[in-house]
């Protein structure tokens, strides 16, 4: 666990989020890199896959205020949130999948397991994807998340968010994580996103850009992205797609 | 590259419980449809891989997703159609068992063996982690780079069991998040130098 890169992440077990505690692995990762100094196994399965531009996202699956109607419009704030994927050197990432889900305007979620009273949405799933253009950018338009109450302590609720899943090139990329909304009174009080070491926390939480916002339509929040690695690798002997 | 010098990372945060939502929506009636199944197609000997995953207490996790990346049966990352990425979730089946169908994976070198590579994300998890599936039948795990470096008592850990099945050939591959027997979890190499 120790090098500067994992000083992004959260620790895997933070007691405050209380299922961390049973959940996170017990011991500390084996470094496949200083396994087998030998056969480098940066031509293991791990670094050799290829998984940008594998995936067809539907013309609509970007935006959450269409992708789900029955006959009418899903309640709440319309949002468009965008931004870039990015390696650690700055450059783009094409090709990148990316997902999203959410809760409603009401801070509910289409789920079985969510026992929040508060209403569902019929015109509302609460998922969308895309996958991000030559420049790294993806786009999506949404709804702006309710908070919602969990049971990890008293009165617990979480910050207003939108979960993310980011799939790269290559598997040191792959990225989960949240994106929260400035000016939220309840960072202060979430493990979740306390459990991100202190210095790296406002990379979490979006910027309203007027630039993004569509008027009379939709408020704009800017999200970039920076996942691990750089496209600039030998990788890309085989990764023109030719 | 470092902190110093490139772009800082965005922080990992957990899958939540919600994940089906997005990432595994083929339960859903509305929406959105499967964009990435628990299926894998390509050329090779069709299997089925199945299990459970475990918290620190020895109870199976409901809410854990796995995503599964792999060669085909020849051992080509890169076949022509061939994506070998997998996702599926421990909620869908009463006994919070996960199941892939896929093909057995040919090992990418000589001298290697064959595996499966498996990211295990949960609610409570604040950051993924890395593991691999090998099989338990293979002789050649007895020269893989990896697995023979490993702890010999931690070898086991990694190994998917043949189990008698009425259809596809069928392994057996459970992940242990903590304890005695607690599954091999790797640190993936780093494509830039320290």
């Amino acid at each position: 666990m120790s090098g500067k890169r994992r000083s992004a992440h959260p620790p895997y077990t933070y007691p405050d989020y209380k299922s961390s505690i049973l959940r996170g692995p017990g011991r500390d990762p084996i470094d496949l890199d200083r396994l087998d100094a030998k056969h480098p196994s940066s031509m293991g399965v791990e670094s050799g896959v290829l998984l940008a531009g594998r995936f067809r996202p539907g013309e609509l699956d970007h935006d959450l205020t269409r992708n789900a109607r029955r006959g009418g419009e899903p309640l709440g704030e319309r949002l468009v949130v965008s931004g870039r994927v990015l390696d650690e050197c700055g450059n783009p990432a094409p090709g990148v999948l990316v997902e999203i889900w959410q809760a409603n305007a009401a801070g509910r979620y289409l789920h079985k397991a969510d026992e929040h009273d508060a209403p569902v949405d019929p015109n509302f799933l609460g998922a969308g994807r895309c996958v991000t253009d030559r420049e790294g950018c993806y786009r999506f338009c949404t709804i702006q998340p309710g908070a919602y109450p969990w049971k990890n302590h008293h009165n617990a609720w979480r910050p207003r968010h939108i979960h993310f899943s980011v799939i790269g090139d290559s598997l040191v990329s792959r990225l989960v994580t949240q994106m929260y909304f400035p000016g939220d009174p309840l960072l202060d009080f979430d493990p979740i996103f306390e459990s991100v070491p202190d210095a790296a926390r406002s990379r979490l939480i979006a910027r309203f850009d007027l630039g993004l916002t569509q008027p009379e339509f939709a408020l704009g929040y800017h999200f970039d992205i920076v996942v691990a690695g750089s496209g600039a690798t030998p990788r890309d002997n085989h990764g023109s797609g030719k | 590259m470092n902190d110093e010098t490139g772009l800082p990372l965005t922080p990992s945060q957990t899958v939540g419980p919600y994940f089906t939502l997005g990432l595994t929506p083929e339960k859903h009636e509305s929406g959105l449809g499967p964009l990435i199944t628990n299926e894998i197609r390509g050329e090779g000997e069709p299997i089925t891989i199945h299990g459970k995953v475990f918290d620190g207490a020895g109870e199976p996790v409901n809410d854990a997703m796995l995503e599964i990346i792999q060669a085909d049966g020849n051992g080509r990352l890169d076949a022509p159609g061939f994506t070998g990425f997998a996702r599926a979730g421990t909620g869908d089946a009463v006994d919070n068992s996960y199941r892939f169908t896929t093909v057995k994976p040919g090992p990418l070198g000589k001298g290697e063996a064959p595996y499966i590579c498996m990211i295990v994300f949960m609610r409570g998890m604040l950051l993924h982690t890395f593991t691999r599936i090998y099989f338990a039948d293979e002789a050649a795990n007895a020269n893989d780079p990896v697995f023979i470096r490993l702890p010999e008592h931690r070898r086991e850990s990694l190994l998917a069991r043949h189990v008698e099945s009425v259809d596809a050939v069928s392994y057996e591959f459970n992940v242990h998040m903590q304890g005695d027997r607690e599954t091999v979890f790797f640190k993936l190499p780093h494509p830039i130098a320290d």
